[in-house]
């Protein structure tokens, strides 16, 4: 396996784009060396992204903020300001692995894994989360939500690389949660997640929210039908009700070693309304 | 047992008597220090130069015959230098022998350590390979072709038992039937067991309940793989350090897998990185020895996490069957139970220990116990701390918790109605001797916990542990220096880290001289005299009846040399407070002489001092334990967190107490770990999905709250200090309090293990749609 | 493929080596280096007992590369004592009985020493969560906690 370690993005996409064998980015490199470990990839070219500049930015840029996809998850964590405007996203980051995983897992790759349980995805798509994406043919952005399509499948071209996230400013009064279920208080994959963001406006009302779920389908689901059944409510219990068979309807598992299809689709609801009441809590504080 | 115990086996009296060190908790613990800085050797640290590494070629198959293997493209991978098929190892007959609590064949031991005819279950070994790195052994192993015929298999204890299903062994007939059967069986054996007569217990029984309950086999988790690192030297002789808890027995089953006399091997028993049971067998070692022979390089083989899981051994899984009757003021009249342990791919599970300990704490008149040992297309199992033991425990406990509450009576009340005592009578033979049952039972009715106010979706559940300290060959050595220190080697393997200081405490306190005067040291194969595996429970008892024996043989020939030195007879000489004395004043007016005097005029009056013990322990004083646990159960999820732990043991007498009660935490954590989330998950292809740390849940520090503890004291009566074993007990009532916890927090009875999430909300809505229905019939 | 050409400061030594472009840290140390102290129970990062430090951030290190240490700092439990002194984490597990086997400890005094670090009076619940990420099968974690705590207070000085 050759082993590069690209200082800029324009170096990085050349060596992805021009590898004819098997080839990996290398961020954290908490789920690629478990991979080889297991020997479920044999790789020609490793390619560590982490001496380019642009990847490894947390900014503020007048409201929105705008973080490397290789950042670590505790570089998240240490960064008090933007703890503060997307407490769910962090919620989610929170939850990947353990304080030692953290220390170099990032959400570029959680997401770029592809594993539909994901614990950083379901909170970035709830934030309207956009991914900024370089390749041989240019610079695109497209929404977080269509970047993995399937276990381990990602819509990524060849020799694109994500190499940041952009998520909108705040509208005030808004708050963004994520729960997951898991049979152990850590250490777990989700058998369920369910990242909300939503708006108030001044009298208490929805107006804007965004639900997703995780490890309920082959990726990160966005349900639209569950952010109506909060749009223009209080989200008081009647709103809960409605959200709850939303998210629950929404589920299409499987069943697997960390979760049946009954039992998923269950807790999808019930996680739904309690990330929720958090969501909303945050909203009004 | 399987063995009836021996007329010449050593039992010392219990001796009251005030104790200056044995009891206390030392300070410098011995082998502390170098765990805390890294520098403590395990088997996977130890390093020979110019070694070769090894590694496993396994079955990905539940269940093939093996048509051919060729090892040509591997053998001839520049690197490789030595490669070993089941060709290179000879065949075994039947013969058994004890391994720890279980019991081994050696036709199956070869067979389980590598694959002969066919493959029984996913990480069967088939081939090995030693090369000059770990990355050119796996890729060898990648040029290995072995030509599999798959065959059907069968997992699950209750599936396999069925007249139809995949026979694993067509030389299996069924034992304990007659006639003998004339179709071979998964069903390997049959065991029976009675007392009394069951039939008229259930006529008395005013009160009947018979439950039937499901168990996964759970692993030992211990966090050091197996490895083993070894050197078969140009003279034919063998040297093994590896991670064991048995270094004799594994010299004794290594010399007859690989047909060499014993004493040409040599075993040393390194570091380990935790056992519980799972370290009494053989897997790695005759492999290594082998690859280093036809190698001619020492040879090093770490098995990696998944290797651990596919191949060592876990529990069995079980069906057990629970019928037990009592009248309506309490009083158990008969007590029933059918057991179906499953042993994995070779026959002999733990259903014999099973079977004496699933009533064993209660003073019972009526009992038949009857238990099936089954083969299964899974890994040969090996034993988890008090083996067989949780799962009956799950049975009974509940049942007892069941009855308990229809009589109207308080669960430990009711324990203590029908508490096993001394001169109970047990169905397997034996009365019991002094025991502390009903102690750890008053104490826990006693303790603080139970005074905590319960919430809503909250109860408290509670159950009881029996388990037997084995004794066994066991042998030590006392050498005393001539600065008047004392060494013990010790070969009773220490596998917590705190038997070398319970031991050096003994001696200490024997000789009459402080604790850090007394070093220990662990003797490897050649140094001693037969030691049996640490199990059972037996570590720091057996191994500390050892130590006391030589260091009486010590104190007695400096006795003698002190005699000499004053011209009288021995029998007129004591030993006190660390001196020689005059037995009297009539004696002669001579000066006490310390270790450190009679050291240093040892040669002249004979030789150097030192002391002996080669003994056979008598199997000695039972142990039993009261656990007493809350939880909160999330009725939206299934999830069940443990709110509050307490746990009552009789230790007989506490060596050590604080790290016994650091044994009674880790063993209670275990419990808790196998009642909640523990279990090997399988595909329908009979391959293991979950083997690995991610998806085998263990308990994280998060998941727990502070155990507490209490020590109870019921001395043994066959052992000087009065020590009882205590490192199964904890884990065998945890299953069963939680469960009763379950059901007194949210109203439902878990039967099937683990109370995974999953399950525990199945049983909540079952149990909705069941009082529901009900409502609506009482309403028409 | 030719090994790689790796310098890296191990508890402040600075140290060259050769390694392969897939060997772990982990592999490095225990392999390359003759470094034991760190150990291996899974090998995928789910059992913490491979933890070292990596420029002062804690970490797996068996979901390193070798060569990613490279021109980096690491810390393993062999830099933890100062010479004949040891940390009073590592006294405060011994005087707790915070291990039994010892095969987690070194990794779990790591992690610890990385909290208070980060935060010098945990609460018990803190301690526990920091600390999910390392296994141990011995103790049950009870004591483990303890001597985490009693660290803290006297490393505060209190």
């Amino acid at each position: 396996m050759r082993y590069e370690a690209p200082e800029t993005l324009d170096a990085a996409v050349g060596l992805l784009a021009g590898e004819s064998g098997q080839v990996k980015v290398l961020a954290g490199g908490t789920d690629v060396l478990v991979q080889i470990h297991a020997d479920m990839i044999d790789l020609d070219l490793i390619v560590d992204i982490k001496k380019i500049p642009e990847m490894r930015e947390i900014v503020e840029e007048d409201g929105a903020w705008r973080f490397g996809a290789a950042v670590t998850g505790k570089e998240m964590m240490d960064n008090a300001a933007f703890n503060k405007a997307w407490p769910g996203v962090m919620d989610g980051v929170r939850l990947i692995g353990s304080v030692q995983v953290r220390g170099r897992a990032t959400v570029g790759g959680n997401l770029c894994n592809a594993s539909p349980a994901a614990d950083g995805v379901p909170p970035m798509i709830a934030a309207r989360a956009v991914a900024i994406i370089v390749g041989p043919n240019g610079r695109r952005e497209i929404p977080v939500e269509d970047v993995a399509i399937a276990p381990g499948k990602t819509s990524l071209e060849p020799g694109e690389i994500v190499v940041s996230f952009q998520l909108p400013k705040r509208a005030p009064n808004s708050g963004d949660a994520y729960l997951r279920f898991t049979p152990r208080t850590e250490m777990d994959i989700a058998v369920v997640g369910c990242g909300i963001n939503l708006t108030l406006d001044d009298k208490g009302i929805c107006t804007d929210a965004r639900v997703s779920l995780g490890a309920v389908a082959a990726r990160a689901l966005l349900v639209d039908e569950a952010a109506k059944a909060l749009i223009a409510t209080p989200v008081d219990a009647a709103a809960l009700e409605n959200l709850a068979a939303a998210a629950s309807a929404a589920c299409k598992p499987i069943d697997d070693k960390r979760g049946t299809i009954e039992y998923r689709t269950e807790v999808a609801g019930v996680l739904a309304q309690r990330a929720a009441a958090i969501a909303l809590e945050r909203a009004k504080s | 047992m399987g063995r009836a115990p021996s007329p010449f086996a050593t039992k010392i009296p219990y001796e009251k008597k005030d104790l200056k060190i044995v009891g206390s908790n030392p300070t410098d613990r011995g082998d502390a220090v170098d765990k805390v800085t890294g520098r403590a050797r395990y088997a996977a640290d130890i390093t020979l130069p110019g070694q070769l590494i090894g590694r496993v070629l396994r079955s990905p198959h539940a269940r093939a015959n093996i048509l051919s293997i060729d090892m040509s493209a591997a053998e001839a991978l520049p690197g490789v230098k030595s490669v070993v098929t089941c060709d290179d190892f000879p065949d075994m007959a039947v013969e058994h022998a004890a391994s720890g609590e279980l019991m081994v064949n050696f036709r199956d031991v070869t067979r389980n350590m590598m694959a002969r005819e066919n493959v029984l279950y996913d990480g069967h070994p088939v081939a090995a390979v030693a090369a000059t790195s770990d990355a050119i052994a796996r890729a060898a192993l990648k040029l290995i072709k072995v030509e599999y015929e798959v065959l059907p298999h069968v997992i699950d204890v209750v599936e396999a038992m069925q007249p139809d299903a995949p026979v694993l062994h067509d030389d299996q007939f069924t034992k304990g039937v007659e006639p003998k059967p004339e179709k071979p069986s998964n069903i390997a054996a049959r065991l029976e067991s009675k007392l009394g007569d069951i039939e008229k217990g259930f006529a008395e029984a005013e009160i009947i309940i018979e439950r039937e309950f499901n168990t996964k086999p759970v692993h030992q988790g211990y966090i050091e793989p197996q490895a083993s690192v070894a050197n078969y030297t140009e003279g034919g002789l063998a040297e093994v350090w590896t991670g064991t808890q048995g270094h004799f027995v594994f010299r004794a089953q290594i010399a007859k897998l690989l047909q060499m006399d014993m004493s040409k091997v040599k075993v040393v028993p390194a570091e380990l990185g935790g056992g519980f049971g799972g370290k009494n067998n053989v897997y790695l070692e005759p492999l290594a020895i082998m690859l280093s022979k036809k190698g001619k390089r020492p040879v090093k083989m770490v098995m990696d996490r998944d290797e651990v899981f596919r191949a060592t051994g876990p529990t069995s899984g079980t069906n057990v069957k629970v019928k037990m009757g009592c009248t309506k003021d309490g009083r158990i009249t008969a007590a029933q139970a059918e057991l179906n342990y499953q042993s994995g791919a070779y026959a002999g599970s733990s259903l014999p220990l099973a079977t004496i300990t699933v009533f064993t704490r209660y003073d019972l008149e009526n009992v038949s116990v009857v238990g099936h040992d089954v083969t299964t297309n899974r890994p040969k199992v090996a034993a988890y701390r008090a083996p067989g033991a949780p799962m009956v425990a799950f049975g009974v406990e509940t049942v007892i918790d069941e009855m308990a509450r229809e009589c109207g009576m308080d669960p430990i009340d009711f324990r203590l109605k029908n508490a096993a005592k001394e001169g109970t009578q047990t169905h397997f033979g034996p009365k019991l001797g002094p025991i502390g049952y009903i102690q750890t039972l008053e104490r826990a009715q006693a303790n603080a916990h139970m005074k905590e106010k319960l919430g809503p979706n909250q109860g408290r559940g509670v159950a009881t542990g029996f388990w037997f300290t084995l004794g066994a060959e066991t042998s030590a050595t006392v050498n005393i220096g001539e600065d008047g220190t004392a060494t013990l080697i010790f070969g009773t393997v220490d596998v917590t880290g705190g038997s070398r200081s319970a031991f050096a405490m003994i001696v200490a306190e024997e000789l009459g001289i402080p604790f850090e005067k007394v070093r220990t040291m662990s003797g490897d194969t050649s140094a001693l005299g037969f030691n049996f595996m640490t199990a059972g429970s037996r570590g720091t008892a057996a191994g500390s009846m050892a130590a006391v024996t030589a260091t009486r043989k010590a104190i007695a020939r400096m006795c003698e040399i002190a005699a000499r030195k004053w011209e009288v007879e021995t029998d007129e000489v004591v030993w006190e407070d660390g001196h020689a004395r005059p037995a009297g004043a009539n004696v002669g007016d001579f000066a006490p002489m310390s270790v450190a005097e009679l050291a240093k005029e040892a040669s002249w009056f004979g030789g150097t001092i030192a002391g002996h013990a080669e003994i056979n322990v008598a199997q000695g004083g039972p142990g039993f334990g009261t656990h007493v646990v809350d939880v909160e159960v999330d009725r939206r999820t299934g999830a069940v967190k443990v709110l509050r732990y307490t746990l009552v043991q009789d230790a007989g007498k506490a060596i050590y107490p604080e790290f016994i009660e650091g044994q009674f935490q880790g063993g209670a954590v275990q419990g808790i770990g196998t009642a909640l989330n523990e279990e090997y998950i399988y595909n329908d292809k009979g391959v293991l999905e979950n083997a690995g740390f991610l998806d085998y849940r263990i308990p994280v520090a998060s998941d727990v709250p502070f155990i507490n503890t209490e020590i109870v004291e019921v001395p043994n009566p066959d052992h000087p200090y009065g020590v009882r074993g205590i490192g199964e007990v904890p884990i065998i009532p945890p299953l069963p309090a939680i469960a009763n916890a379950i059901f007194d927090a949210v109203g439902v009875r878990m039967r099937d293990h683990p109370m995974s999430p999953p399950k525990v909300l199945k049983a909540l809505k079952d149990q909705m749609i069941a009082d529901a229905s009900s409502q609506g019939t009482a309403a028409e | 493929m030719a090994k790689q050409y790796v310098t890296t400061t191990v508890n402040g030594d600075l140290t060259e080596l050769l390694c392969d472009s897939t060997q772990t840290l982990l592999d490095v140390l225990r392999d390359e280096l003759g470094m034991t102290g760190t150990k291996e129970g899974c090998g995928t990062g789910d059992c913490g007992a491979c933890s070292v430090t990596l420029d002062g951030v804690l970490v797996c290190s068996c979901l390193v590369l070798g060569i990613e240490a490279n021109g980096k700092s690491v810390e393993t439990i062999e830099g933890m004592a100062k010479g004949e002194e040891l940390h009073p984490l590592q006294q405060k597990f011994i005087d707790h009985i915070a291990l039994q086997c010892g095969i987690c400890t070194p990794g779990l005094l790591i992690a610890a020493r990385s909290l208070l670090e980060e935060n010098s009076d945990p609460t018990e619940s803190e301690i526990r969560y920091w600390l999910a990420g390392n296994l141990c099968r011995c103790t049950g974690y009870h004591k483990i906690v303890e001597a985490v705590q009693a660290a803290a207070i006297e490393m505060r000085g209190n």
